[in-house]
């Protein structure tokens, strides 16, 4: 088992999830069975191979315009319009009318 | 009027020579779905006051005897992970169960602008994770053409709205092959465009480096003209590509003599569907033999890893891009949370369905101390690879032709205890999205049992004039 218990209260604790003891138990399984799979690309010689996060670098527009990578992408730095805030509230759980309420972050 | 029948242009003809108008042919289309979508569960909603002002719209302009713009009047449906503004949106999850955006979807925004109407939000699986719209928080949706099938996913509602006749046409979104295998499933034309050819914008994101928005209609000309109207550089996406739109019904009529289609062995491998085999080495032929096309066998060597690539680096992004969903700002709160901990924690365990958490927990587990070298580092350099091999393709030929799906429609219910089984279904889709070339899905045959099966056209970036011109061309040919 590459997946243990440990691991996924961990993975859990990091993904912000309350998972209940079926579900525990259902993910140890379904993660092993997945990763176990996925291992198979360890078969690869990679030594050599850049890192691809991003297909758009492989597009060459930029380049033949003459423009550094993702120039196309920047704007000015200048205030534009934005959301009106009891836009911005109308989806809140809780509110006051000005803010988000959530119960206290900080204890005293 | 026959609904399953309209395409774009038959629409605006009907409703420039006044055969109709564009608010009875609306109402025509909600009186289909009522009567029966009950069955199928293709719509989570319904926007009748936007549908009418949009068709009132058209109405107008075709009365004074305006010329119409290029959609107007337009029934379209919307994959319901695409926001639009003040129409409930819930990316088939119940953590968005009473989301309403306060902007539109780029995409959407841009359809409406051509004059489209839009008739409402399509099922799907849950925040797009899913390859047979089982995973809907919301029920399931049938294949209209056999309805024990599934329609396939995560796009199910959208390919099944347009096959059964609910739509003329609908946007759909595609990250291991959401837009493709959905309309071969249920036998209609469904498009993925190259990545950052349209605006994600108003997209609710799954995997930011894969995601994509792409039409799904009756006729390649269709998804031609809905690329048309979507594509193209938006300020508001920072990774919409910078790149001129074709005149894409321009380009479909080019002649396709001598365009030379690749076949690559690892999409026809030993012991496959025979029936899948047999009818997409058929459409091939047919472009060889009545229009003139070169086949040319080739290889794509590292086709065996795109499944675990993609599995790691869409969970990965999933990861990062569902922390947002919080219980803060919009979405589902578990109620008497003592804690913010317990709030979050709660929130999104109540909220996501089980394939969601499943995706959450491996993309997090990839990218984690200790992990992201030999996980997610190790498949960014696969996906290196995986383009390496197409760009090789494409130095010899100009496309790339493949099955969509190794199967027909699976019945529902077959492969949810599977979550590794259900994975695989994507694996002739999932290398277009991780390279990033453009690919369609095109109708060209039927299984024993009736069941659509579809053929994969893929090009170089940017080259979905390609895809459209060989698809024309394979639907005429089929016609004579």
């Amino acid at each position: 088992m590459k997946v243990s218990e440990k691991d996924v209260t961990y993975v859990a604790d990091l993904a912000n999830l309350e998972l209940t003891p079926e579900e525990r138990a259902r993910m140890l399984r379904d993660l092993n069975s997945i990763l176990e799979y996925v291992d198979r690309l360890s078969e690869l010689d990679t030594a050599d191979v850049p890192p691809m996060a991003q297909v758009s670098g492989s597009y060459d527009a930029a380049e033949k315009k003459g423009e550094a990578t993702f120039e196309y992408a920047m704007r000015a730095d200048e205030l534009g319009p934005s959301l009106d805030r009891q836009v911005a509230l109308a989806n809140a759980p809780e509110s006051d009318g000005k803010f988000f309420k959530v119960p206290k972050v900080i204890e005293r | 009027m026959d609904l399953n029948s309209l395409t774009v242009a038959s629409t605006l003809s009907a409703i420039r020579e006044r055969q109709t108008t564009a608010t009875a042919l609306t109402e025509d289309f909600y009186r289909k779905i009522a009567a029966e979508d009950a069955e199928i569960h293709s719509f989570l909603a319904l926007s009748k006051e936007r549908a009418a002002a949009a068709a009132a719209k058209a109405d107008a302009l075709a009365d004074k005897g305006d010329p119409l713009p290029p959609l107007a009047g337009v029934p379209l449906a919307i994959k319901d992970v695409m926001v639009t503004r003040g129409v409930r949106t819930t990316a088939g999850s119940k953590i968005l169960e009473n989301y309403i955006p306060p902007y539109d979807c780029t995409a959407v925004a841009r359809l409406e602008a051509a004059g489209a109407v839009v008739l409402g939000k399509t099922n799907c699986d849950e925040f797009a994770m899913g390859s047979s719209t089982e995973n809907s928080a919301y029920g399931p949706v049938r294949n209209p053409r056999e309805k024990t099938r599934v329609p396939g996913g995560s796009s199910g509602g959208s390919a099944a709205a347009v096959a059964a006749g609910f739509a003329v046409a609908a946007l759909g979104s595609d990250t291991g092959g959401s837009i493709r295998q959905p309309a071969s499933f249920c036998g209609v034309v469904g498009l993925t465009p190259t990545y950052g050819r349209v605006s994600r914008y108003g997209l609710i994101a799954f995997a930011s480096s894969l995601d994509h928005i792409g039409p799904l209609a009756h006729t390649v000309k269709d998804a031609a003209l809905l690329l048309g109207i979507i594509a193209g550089r938006d300020p508001l996406d920072s990774t919409s590509a910078d790149v001129p739109v074709p005149d894409y019904a321009a380009e479909i009529e080019k002649p396709v003599r001598g365009m030379k289609i690749g076949v690559p062995k690892e999409y026809f491998p030993d012991g496959m569907d025979s029936e899948v085999r047999k009818a997409v080495e058929d459409a091939i032929q047919l472009l060889a033999a009545k229009a003139s096309c070169e086949i040319v066998p080739i290889s794509l060597a590292h086709t065996a890893y795109a499944i675990p690539t993609y599995y790691i680096v869409a969970t990965a992004e999933a990861s990062a891009n569902l922390a947002r969903y919080d219980g803060v700002r919009y979405g589902h709160r578990s109620p008497a949370s003592a804690t913010l901990s317990e709030m979050y924690r709660r929130s999104r365990d109540e909220g996501f369905g089980a394939e969601v958490k499943r995706r959450i927990m491996l993309g997090t587990y990839a990218l984690s101390a200790g992990y992201y070298d030999a996980y997610y580092l190790k498949a960014q350099m696969v996906r290196t690879l995986l383009t390496r091999d197409f760009e090789q393709a494409f130095a010899q030929v100009d496309a790339i032709i493949t099955p969509t799906s190794p199967t027909p429609a699976f019945r529902l219910g077959e492969k949810v205890n599977d979550p590794l089984s259900m994975y695989l279904a994507d694996i002739f889709t999932v290398t277009a999205d991780l390279v990033g070339v453009p690919g369609i899905s095109i109708p060209c045959g039927q299984s024993r049992e009736g069941l659509p099966i579809g053929m994969q056209i893929m090009a170089r970036h940017f080259d979905e004039a390609a895809i459209f011109r060989l698809g024309h061309a394979y639907e005429h040919a089929r016609a004579a």
